[in-house]
């Protein structure tokens, strides 16, 4: 495919990312800090943040699969999992958190257990959307373009 | 926009600002590295309080030592499990070795009770996360000269 309709798919899909709401200007700040000296930045923050949060779930999982829930514990996981979602720009993770605090408060083990699936849901959904970007820009870049900045 | 920041604010060539970041998040970390770094500062990250201290020569069983630690900022997060970044603060600013070392708090959430009492026991700053390129920009006036670090700070107030 030609550098220029790549560039154009690009541009037209990180759009729609920022439409939906899947990605914030946090996200936007990433790739400005991205650049000739650290041409993989973003990638290499959102990797970090995939395996961040795929050991959250992991803990959050079991942490609510106990007899005794530790809610506390359960609410401190979210909270990390809040800030690193914010600090990348993964909106709707973060949105999804701040219920999810509130359940952790009222001790609800049920509110905690759908606000879990709903996290999962939209961490696996920012992922598929993210790596489908960086395919993208590996494309781009294999054609010898140069991967667009988005206004 | 270039900056030429190898002069900006008193430092003169070679002479990068060093700031010690302090989070519990790797996530965090690795961003406030970068911020930190395309803002041309020497940057040493540490995951939680104790690891700064340590780093700033402050560990337990470590001796006090005499030498200039060489640090111009402390950023540290506010919310971290064991030592907070409040417990961090107190620590630094009660050592007579590091007390002129100018600290900021950064949290990510908006407590006007949490920010007092951060400016109160000695911050210089109280950031909201998440951290961008323009809340970095505000920190270099607070970075003490490299080679002078108790000439005081390069900006009055806050």
């Amino acid at each position: 495919m030609e550098v220029v309709q790549l560039q154009r798919s690009f541009l037209e899909y990180t759009s729609s990312l920022f439409q939906e709401g899947f990605l914030d200007a946090q996200f936007s700040q990433l790739q400005q800090l991205q650049d000739e000296s650290n041409p993989q930045f973003v990638m290499e923050v959102v990797t970090l943040f995939f395996e961040d949060t795929e050991r959250l779930l992991n803990d959050l999982t079991t942490a609510l699969d106990q007899s005794n829930v530790d809610f506390k514990k359960v609410d401190a996981h979210v909270h990390q999992l809040k800030g690193s979602s914010s600090s990348i720009g993964a909106q709707r993770v973060t949105n999804v958190c701040i219920p999810f605090r509130n359940t952790c408060e009222e001790q609800n083990i049920q509110g905690c257990l759908r606000c879990l699936q709903l996290v999962k849901q939209e961490y696996f959904l920012v992922k598929n959307k993210l790596e489908a970007l960086f395919r993208l820009e590996q494309q781009i870049v294999a054609a010898g373009g140069v991967i667009p900045m988005v206004e | 926009m270039a900056s030429s920041s190898s002069s900006f604010m008193g430092f003169g060539d070679g002479e990068r600002p060093h700031v010690l970041a302090v989070d519990d998040s790797l996530v965090d970390r690795k961003l406030i590295e970068r911020l930190l770094t395309s803002s041309a500062c020497k940057v040493t990250t540490a995951e939680n309080g104790q690891r700064a201290l340590e780093l700033l020569g402050l560990g337990e069983g470590q001796r006090v030592l005499s030498i200039d630690p060489k640090v111009n900022l402390i950023i540290t997060d506010y919310c971290m499990p064991g030592m907070t970044g409040f417990d961090l603060l107190k620590k630094v600013k009660e050592s007579s070795m590091l007390k002129d070392i100018p600290v900021v708090i950064v949290s990510s959430e908006n407590v006007p009770t949490r920010m007092k009492k951060c400016l109160e026991e000695g911050a210089q700053e109280f950031l909201l996360k998440p951290l961008k390129q323009s809340d970095v920009k505000k920190l270099r006036c607070h970075m003490t000269k490299v080679n002078h670090s108790s000439d005081g700070k390069l900006c009055i107030g806050r």
